[in-house]
C-alpha cells in the first residue's frame, strides 16, 4: 500500500485493455498472472503474422482465430507456413510482427516454450518424439500437468489418483496393455497415439496435433478420427494434415494455407469448390 | 515405474550387493593390514591400502562423472577441476595443521608463503583452521563453480561438444591459475608436506586405514544417493532431458534447471572424493588441474559403462589397476594404451564392459532350447 509505485500502477491497470472497469465486473475471479483466460470469442488470436527467413515469407500476414471447442483442419501444399505457424504458437519462432494471443492476456510472442506449454498448449510433433527409453508409462508420467522442478520431482511422490489418470489417459488411446514397454519399441501408429496421450496428460486448451495419422493402417487411421473428434469439444483442436480424405472425415471448419497466409476458410464442401482452392491445391487431389 | 525414495535406495538388491561387495574387501585388506603381522605371507601392505583408497577415490570421480553425463548427457571434460577443488580445500587445512613443524618453523604462515615473503595469512585461507569449515569448503567450493558455470551455460544453451569444449577450457584456466604463485595456493609445488588430519599422523597405519574405510563409506552413500536420485522423478526427467531436450521443454520443463541440479550435485561428490584422495596421496598440485586428468576420467567411465553407476566404479578401478600394473612395466607405453582402450571401447563396447556383461548374460538364458517362450520377452527393444 506504501509502496510509491502503488499508484501509477493502480492507474495503469485501470487503462489495460482486458481490465477496463474490472472493478465493475463483480463475482468474477480476476485472472492470475500466466493463466489462461478463455471468456473471450475466441482461444487464439493470431494477427498480421508475418515471420521470414532470409527474406522468404514463410508466414505472410497471416490471421487466424480458433474458438474454444472447435476443431479445425488446416491444410496446404508443401511450405505453406504450417509448421511455422505452429512454431510461432508455441514460442519455438518469433514473428517479425504480427500479434498472437491465447486468450485474452496471454501474448505468445514473449512467453518462453515452457511457460506457453503450462499455460495450456500441447503440441503433437510430425515425427513421434516419445522418450524411447521410457516405458509408455513414463512418458506419460513425464508429460503430467503438474509442478516441473527439480525438487519437487525428487521428493513429491506420485499420487495414487495421478495413477489413475495416467492409466485412464493410456486407456483412451488404447496402450493400457504396453503400459510397461519401452516406448521405442512401440509400432508406428503407438508411437503417435502416445504422443497424443502425453498432450492429454499436460491438461492443454488447445491442442496441436501435426500430421497424426502418418504411417498409420487404416483402422489406426480411423481410430484416431474418432479421438480427435472425441477431444473437441473439451479441448480446442488444431490439426495440420496432408491426407484429404482423413480431413474430409473429421472437419468441421477447414483453414486452407498458401504462401504464408489464409487462402480460404469455412466449411470442408465450400472450401473444396472453391476456385482458388483447386487451383493451388485440391486440384491435383481431386483429378486423381 | 517405481518412486524410490531414500529408503528403498537403500535396500534395493543393486546397493546392498554394492555395499556387501565394497565393504567386505575394505574390511578384509584393514583386518589383513591391522592384524597379521608384517613377515606374514597373508599382511596386506599399508602401500597397497593407500592404493585401493586411491582407487575408491577414483571411483567416486567417475560416479560423479556418471551422473552427469550416462545420466544427465552432459560430457564434462573438466570433472578433474572439481576434484582438484575439493583437494586443495583439504589440503589447505592439512596445511595449516603442519603448523611450526615446517622447514622454516613459522606457527603462523604455510612454508611456501614464507618463502614467498607473504607476511600474513590471506583472507581465503581463513577457514582452513578448522575442519569443520573445511568440510564446508569441501563441497563449497566445487558446487559453487559448477553452479555459476553451469548457470552461464545451461541458460545460454551449450550443448554437447561446445559445452565439453568449454568445460575442458575452464580446467586449463583454473591450472594456469594455481601455478602462479601470487594465486596464494603453493604455485608449482602445491600443496604437501602434510603431518596430521584432526591430531592422528597420515603416516600412521591406523590413519590410513581409517581414511580407507571413511572413502568407503563416502562412496556407498553417494552410490546410494545417486541410486535414489536416478530412479526418482528427477532422475526420469533427468534421462528424458538427455534424450530430447527440447521435446521436454515442450512439455513444461526448464531442462537448464535439471542439468544445472544435476551437474551442481555431481561436482560436489567430485569435489568430496578429491577431499579424500589427498590426505591419502599426501600432495595436491595444479598437475590435477589438467585436461589429461579429465579425459582419463570420462574413459574409465567409458570402459565400465554409462548410465549404470555401478559400471563407473567398476571401470574406475579397473583401468586404474591396469595403469599401475602397466607403468610399472612400460611406463612410456601407458598414454598409447589408455587411447587404444578408448578407440576399443567406443567402437565395440559402446554400452562399456557392463554392457557387454549383460549381453552376454542374456544371450545365456535364451540359448537354452527348453525356453523358447520366453524369447518375445527378451526382446522388447525390437521394433515391432
Amino acid at each position: 500500500m506504501s509502496r510509491p509505485d502503488s499508484l501509477p500502477n493502480a492507474v495503469r491497470d485501470t487503462f489495460r485493455r482486458d481490465q477496463v472497469f474490472s472493478p465493475l465486473r463483480s463475482g468474477v475471479r480476476p485472472v492470475q498472472p500466466g493463466e489462461l483466460d478463455a471468456r473471450g470469442k475466441y482461444i487464439l488470436y493470431m494477427e498480421e503474422i508475418t515471420v521470414s527467413f532470409d527474406g522468404f515469407k514463410a508466414l505472410n500476414d497471416l490471421t487466424l482465430y480458433i474458438e474454444p471447442g472447435e476443431l479445425r483442419c488446416i491444410i496446404g501444399p508443401n511450405g505453406a507456413g504450417k509448421s511455422t505457424m505452429m512454431d510461432v504458437i508455441t514460442g519455438k519462432t518469433r514473428p517479425d510482427h504480427g500479434t498472437c494471443y491465447f486468450g485474452q492476456t496471454l501474448d505468445l510472442t514473449r512467453l518462453s516454450e515452457t511457460d506457453i506449454a503450462t499455460a495450456g498448449i500441447g503440441r503433437k510433433f510430425q515425427k513421434p518424439t516419445v522418450f524411447p527409453e521410457h516405458t509408455a508409462l513414463e512418458n506419460l508420467e513425464l508429460a503430467m500437468a503438474g509442478p516441473k522442478g527439480p525438487w519437487q520431482a525428487l521428493l513429491a511422490p506420485i499420487t495414487g489418483e495421478q495413477r489413475d489418470w495416467m492409466a485412464s489417459t493410456l486407456d483412451t488411446v488404447g496402450l493400457l496393455a504396453e503400459r510397461d514397454r519401452p516406448a521405442g519399441a512401440l509400432s508406428h501408429g503407438q508411437k503417435q497415439w502416445l504422443e497424443i496421450a502425453m498432450v492429454l496428460m499436460q491438461k492443454p486448451r488447445l491442442l496441436l496435433v501435426d500430421e497424426p495419422i502418418a504411417g498409420m493402417t487404416r483402422q489406426e487411421v480411423e481410430r484416431t478420427g474418432e479421438l480427435l473428434q472425441s477431444l473437441a469439444g473439451e479441448h480446442s483442436v488444431m490439426v495440420v494434415e496432408h491426407d484429404m480424405e482423413f480431413i474430409r472425415s473429421i472437419a468441421n471448419t477447414v483453414t486452407v494455407l498458401h504462401q504464408g497466409s489464409v487462402l480460404a476458410e469455412g466449411r470442408m464442401q465450400d472450401v473444396q469448390n472453391d476456385a482458388k482452392v483447386i487451383e493451388v491445391y485440391l486440384g491435383e487431389n481431386v483429378e486423381s | 515405474m517405481r518412486h524410490s525414495d531414500l529408503k528403498t535406495a537403500l535396500t534395493d538388491r543393486a546397493a546392498k550387493v554394492f555395499i556387501g561387495v565394497l565393504f567386505s574387501a575394505v574390511i578384509l585388506v584393514a583386518l589383513l593390514n591391522l592384524l597379521v603381522p608384517v613377515d606374514s605371507a597373508l599382511h596386506v601392505s599399508s602401500y597397497t591400502v593407500t592404493l585401493l583408497g586411491k582407487y575408491l577415490c577414483y571411483a567416486l570421480l567417475a560416479l560423479a562423472l556418471d551422473l552427469v553425463w550416462g545420466f544427465g548427457g552432459i560430457l564434462s571434460l573438466g570433472h578433474g577441476a572439481f576434484f582438484a577443488l575439493g583437494g586443495y580445500a583439504m589440503g589447505m587445512y592439512l596445511m595449516r595443521q603442519i603448523g611450526d613443524r615446517g622447514v622454516y618453523g613459522n606457527p603462523n604462515l604455510p612454508d611456501f608463503m614464507v618463502f614467498l615473503n607473504w607476511k600474513e595469512l590471506p583472507w581465503y585461507w581463513q577457514a582452513s583452521d578448522h575442519f569443520g569449515l573445511t568440510l564446508l569448503l569441501v563441497g563449497l567450493a566445487p558446487g559453487l563453480l559448477a553452479f555459476v558455470f553451469g548457470w552461464l551455460a545451461f541458460r545460454s544453451r551449450v550443448t554437447g561438444v561446445y559445452l565439453s569444449i568449454i568445460t575442458q577450457a575452464l580446467t586449463y584456466a583454473l591450472m594456469l591459475a594455481f601455478f602462479r604463485n601470487e594465486f596464494g595456493f603453493g604455485g608449482n609445488n602445491g600443496l604437501t608436506d602434510f603431518k596430521d588430519i584432526l591430531g592422528f599422523s597420515l603416516q600412521a597405519d591406523s590413519t590410513r586405514v581409517a581414511l580407507l574405510i571413511a572413502t568407503a563409506l563416502a562412496l556407498a552413500g553417494a552410490f546410494v544417493l545417486c541410486r535414489w536420485i536416478t530412479g526418482s522423478r528427477l532422475g526420469r526427467v533427468t534421462l528424458a532431458v538427455r534424450d530430447g531436450e527440447s521435446r521436454a521443454r515442450f512439455l513444461g520443463y526448464r531442462t537448464e534447471h535439471y542439468k544445472l541440479w544435476i551437474f551442481t550435485l555431481s561436482a560436489v561428490l567430485a569435489g568430496i572424493a578429491g577431499a579424500l584422495y589427498v590426505p591419502q596421496v599426501g600432495i595436491i598440485n595444479p598437475g590435477e588441474f589438467s585436461p589429461l586428468n579429465s579425459i582419463e576420467l570420462v574413459v574409465w567411465v567409458a570402459v565400465g559403462g554409462r548410465a549404470t553407476l555401478y559400471g563407473a566404479v567398476i571401470g574406475a578401478i579397473l583401468v586404474n589397476y591396469g595403469k599401475t600394473v602397466f607403468t610399472g612395466v612400460m611406463p612410456e607405453a601407458w598414454l598409447f594404451a589408455l587411447g587404444g582402450l578408448f578407440v576399443a571401447v567406443t567402437v565395440f563396447l559402446p554400452q562399456g564392459l557392463v554392457g557387454l556383461a549383460s549381453d552376454l548374460l542374456k544371450r545365456k538364458r535364451r540359448t537354452p532350447p527348453t525356453a523358447p517362450q520366453t524369447t518375445n520377452k527378451e526382446s522388447p527393444h525390437e521394433p515391432a
